[in-house]
């Protein structure tokens, strides 16, 4: 418990050897004893942890043990995807996250094209990299909203999502649908950006930052957000191995590790853009790098605009779709969602249809293990705080 | 605890005074963007019903339904999508893949019905507040699902081809022939098109899989002269092609023509099972007057059948029109023989150089036959009938077609007028600049019809080939006189020709007088139209058959006469084209099998 021990985290005894006894690693729970109550939060989500229940042993108002449970949502995603169509899978995948859909479309997509060694015109890259990077807005939007109603600050969840919604609308535009945009297909990208677009991005951008310092002023320099999140929650850098973290959850904890510029993809390469990192490893170390972050995604957004190109291609010559069979072979293609890295893992046999797609979302391990460990000696009210503040999507787990 | 973390929260106050982010009307006060993926609308006008949609709606949303008013015609199936939006996910798949761009969606956000019933219906048919909406998605023209643009064929060059009669038309390779296949839609319009109804898509499918032997036994299902089909059919199929509606339809006879190309003419009987065909004979006797497409094909599905077949043909070789008519540039006799051949293997006799009527009777082959198929053809040339058309430089098309194939030497003038706009004229055009060639190592020909160049028959590529031949193409003249000086032909007269059909579509063609033009010719050869020759007839059997009142013989739904033992099919009942004729044949195949047996 070595990170605890450390832990500027208030309230309870750091000294976890007092209660429940362990054996063999392992807490006793004896609900007989009356020394313990088991309860179940969730599967309601509060906040937006997403549909997922967590069972808990307390003792008091202390989280003694945790256990994650899925299988609440389960659409049998990658399954569904054996049995249709290449061209078939990008209206599936989207769903695997609400918030921040486009990072799946692009996975999906650059799998296959990885597979069919296809190369996608310039225009095409710039356009995923702007629907990339304002999904990433849009889902850092969300999270921040959530973060704040964990922790009973409603006022700002309303303020986020409404701007959200602003987001959404540059989406609609762009793509022709809000939530999911199913925008990116095998060889390109579905649109060209309508007129008149650009300068509305802008507009909003600068509108975004507004709300941005009001969120500073009101969340990040607020002494009872502080004194909520300071110390919950701590990833030590040496979990971060260890747990398989990624994402801002990792670069919280002073580990530099961002797809974006380890494993440039689209047109990362390209922009200007510097890692975020914090070394605290709390939630509120997550929440400032969370936040720096969607600052940072609003600066490429605007880079992204300047230099799309205004001719182009938006989609590689491709053969008919409906017949289109991919060389036998295996790949593994990831990006940096909100959440961290986003992986699919896709096998071709040859035929029409995928042999095998599997979907790696970073809450496979947040949600669960890394859940289940830092949960233990928490108030039970900050439970919800703490799931938010790991990103949790159980979608991702449940593909 | 710094003080500014506890007074800075409080600046949340500042917002209260800020106008609010939501709108009180949001579906009037803020529409959805021009872009929007909202509700279904299906332009009628110009949907086909091909099912592309259907096909690749990943959430099986959509069905074809028929529709009140719509109807099945070549080209559009007439059916309409039918969308359940208990299923739909509002990906708009089905909108980027329409082919005809008729199905888009309007940007509205919300509908609200009482029934859940209301929730599947046919957009276009069913009346909804969104249908004549102008905004929502469409297909962008950026982006293909599908593959518009054909595999270009390999032909012999201009000067390659123009004193030969080499095959211009190449074929396709394996890989061209895959990634056409690759473009076919499967649904299905080119095979209600098709006169033989073969199961293109089913074909097509065998070639992407690269399975030649199944593609072969597809072909013969419906037509045992895939070699010929693949190289001169008229391809309806192909007009009928949905890819037709935004790009290059299908290369369907070329692709037919690569799978025969790839099997050699001794596997045949292996792949399609008939090495034993010997085994099931039949002590039943058809015979069949003209060895063409459609007395061919007949007597193929016969002998497959078991019947014992004997085909009676007046000319020296088998294969009618496609062989006396073609020009070998278009269609090789070892193709035309390829195909033959296999189905002579079958035990189907030809005797050539008989001619019904002249050196046996029909009367005669009713006596010892059991049933008798005729696919005569039109052989007999068509007169224009102007003055000076008598004249012995005047010729028929057909006849000098065949006797090109026939080897006999043609006297080739040094200038010559090619009246007509249709097919044959082409071919003689091409066929007779080639001798021109050959003899003056020139071209001096001039091809002028009624129809003006947007409408004339003749297939576009044919008119751009003969062109590349250095034949002169003038259309949309009527012919006047063929001028005579001295016994000898001196040239045409033509008037312009304003119109070729009247208000009702029919033949009745208008002239100006006033516009006149003169082509210097000293050979004239009229392509109008060709005529049967039914003189095999006698007039016993002439009085006991119908006539319809243009002159055909009144056959029903088999192809069989008012006489039960004759069968008639081809040109002289359909078409003309081969593949009208094997068609019947196959028709008429089945219908005598059924009238011997119920004998």
């Amino acid at each position: 418990m070595s990170n605890l021990s450390k832990s500027k985290y208030r309230g309870f005894e750091a000294d976890r050897s007092k209660y429940p006894v362990e054996e063999e690693g392992k807490p006793v729970i004896d609900l007989e004893s009356h020394k313990f109550t088991k309860i179940w939060q969730g599967p309601q989500h509060p906040g937006v942890t997403g549909n997922m229940a967590v069972e808990l042993i307390i003792n008091g108002d202390e989280i003694v043990d945790a256990k994650a449970h899925m299988g609440y949502l389960h659409r049998s995603f990658e399954k569904l995807m054996e049995r249709r169509r290449y061209i078939q899978c990008f209206p599936i995948v989207c769903r695997i996250c609400v918030p921040e859909p486009d990072t799946n479309e692009y996975c999906v997509s650059a799998a296959m094209e990885d597979l069919a060694g296809i190369t996608v015109p310039e225009k095409a890259m710039w356009l995923r990299t702007l629907n990339l990077e304002m999904s990433r807005v849009g889902s850092f939007l969300m999270w921040i909203g959530g973060q704040a109603g964990s922790l009973g600050m409603g006022a700002i969840s309303q303020w986020t999502v409404g701007m959200r919604d602003y987001w959404l609308d540059l989406f609609e535009e762009m793509t022709g649908g809000r939530v999911y945009h199913m925008y990116m297909i095998p060889g390109g990208v579905r649109k060209n950006l309508p007129d008149g677009f650009k300068d509305r991005a802008r507009r909003l951008i600068v509108k975004t930052r507004r709300l941005m310092q009001d969120i500073d002023n009101t969340f990040l320099s607020n002494a009872i957000i502080k004194s909520r999140l300071q110390g919950l929650g701590v990833i030590s850098p040496e979990m971060v191995d260890e747990y398989g973290i990624v994402g801002p959850n990792a670069r919280a904890s002073g580990r530099e590790y961002d797809i974006r510029m380890n494993n440039p993809y689209v047109c990362y390469d390209n922009l200007d853009i510097k890692m975020i990192t914090a070394t605290e490893g709390d939630a509120y170390a997550r929440a400032q790098v969370r936040y720096r972050e969607l600052n940072q995604s609003l600066d490429l957004v605007a880079q992204i605009l300047d230099r799309i190109p205004e001719e182009g291609a938006i989609q590689a010559e491709m053969p008919n779709l409906l017949h289109w069979k991919i060389p036998q072979g295996q790949t593994y293609v990831k990006a940096e969602s909100t959440r961290g890295e986003h992986g699919f893992y896709m096998v071709s046999d040859g035929s029409e249809k995928p042999r095998r797609v599997f979907a790696r979302g970073a809450s496979y391990t947040h949600a669960i293990s890394v859940l289940e460990k830092l949960a233990v000696n928490v108030s039970v009210s900050d439970l919800a705080g703490l799931m938010v503040s790991l990103h949790t999507c159980p979608p991702e787990i449940e593909r | 605890m710094k003080l500014k973390d506890v007074l800075s929260p409080l600046r949340v106050w500042e917002r209260a005074a800020k106008k609010p982010m939501t709108i009180k009307d949001p579906i009037n006060d803020r529409p959805g963007a021009t872009n929007y993926r909202g509700f279904h609308k299906n332009d009628f006008s110009k949907c086909i019903g091909c099912g592309t949609c259907e096909e690749i709606c990943q959430n099986a949303a959509i069905d074809l339904v028929p529709v009140e008013g719509q109807e099945t015609v070549e080209g559009d199936s007439g059916l309409r999508p039918m969308i359940d939006y208990g299923r739909c996910c509002w990906c708009a798949l089905c909108v980027d893949v329409c082919p005809t761009g008729a199905l888009t969606m309007s940007n509205d956000y919300t509908w609200i019905a009482d029934n859940p019933e209301d929730y599947r219906f046919v957009p276009g048919a069913d009346k909804t507040k969104w249908q004549e909406s102008e905004k929502g998605y469409t297909r962008s023209p950026d982006i293909q699902i599908i593959d518009y643009d054909r595999v270009d064929m390999q032909e012999l060059e201009p000067e390659e081809r123009d004193k030969s009669f080499i095959e211009i038309v190449k074929g396709y390779n394996k890989e061209q022939a895959i990634k056409e296949a690759e473009r076919c839609l499967e649904c299905g319009l080119c095979i209600a098109t098709c006169p033989a109804h073969m199961d293109i898509p089913g074909y097509i499918a065998a070639i992407r899989d690269d399975d030649i032997d199944n593609a072969l036994r597809i072909l013969y299902e419906t037509n045992p002269m895939p070699e010929i089909c693949g190289r001169i059919c008229t391809h309806k199929c192909e007009t009928a092609c949905a890819l037709h509606n935004n790009g290059d339809p299908l290369a369907i006879r070329w692709l037919k023509r690569y799978i025969v190309d790839q099997v050699p003419a001794d596997k045949y009987s292996e792949i399609l099972g008939t090495d034993h065909l010997e085994d099931e004979v039949l002590n039943r006797k058809v015979a069949i007057i003209g060895a063409g497409p459609a007395g061919l094909s007949a007597a193929y599905y016969l002998a497959i059948m078991g019947y014992k077949t004997k085909v009676y043909e007046a000319l020296p070789g088998p294969g009618g029109m496609a062989r006396y008519g073609i020009p070998e540039y278009r269609l090789p006799y070892d193709q035309i023989d390829k195909d033959i051949n296999y189905i002579r293997s079958l035990g189907v006799e030809i005797q050539f150089n008989t001619r019904v009527g002249t050196d046996i009777t029909l009367e005669e082959l009713h006596s010892s036959y059991d049933a008798v198929f005729a696919g005569t053809g039109l052989h007999l040339g068509r007169s224009t009938r102007v003055p000076g058309a008598d004249n012995k430089r005047v010729y028929f098309a057909t006849d000098l077609l065949r006797e090109v194939t026939l080897g006999n030497e043609i006297d080739v003038a040094k200038n010559i007028v090619v009246i007509g706009g249709g097919n044959v004229a082409m071919d003689i055009t091409r066929t007779l600049a080639r001798l021109q060639n050959q003899k003056y190592g020139k071209v001096q020909i001039l091809t002028t019809c009624l129809e003006t160049e947007d409408i004339m028959p003749a297939d576009v590529e044919e008119i751009v080939e003969a062109r590349e031949e250095k034949a002169v193409i003038d259309p949309g003249w009527g012919p006047k006189e063929i001028e005579i000086r001295d016994g000898k032909v001196y040239g045409l007269h033509v008037v312009k020709c304003l119109s070729v059909f009247d208000e009702n579509g029919r033949f009745s063609p208008k002239f100006d007088e006033d516009q006149k033009k003169f082509f210097k010719a000293d050979m004239v050869v009229e392509s109008i139209g060709q005529g049967m020759d039914l003189s095999y007839l006698s007039e016993g059997i002439k009085s006991d058959l119908k006539f319809s009142p243009r002159g055909r013989i009144e056959v029903d739904d088999s192809f069989q006469s008012s006489l039960q033992w004759l069968f008639v099919g081809g040109d002289i009942i359909q078409g003309p084209d081969v593949i009208h004729g094997i068609a019947n044949g196959y028709i008429a195949a089945k219908g005598i099998d059924t009238y011997l047996n119920a004998e």
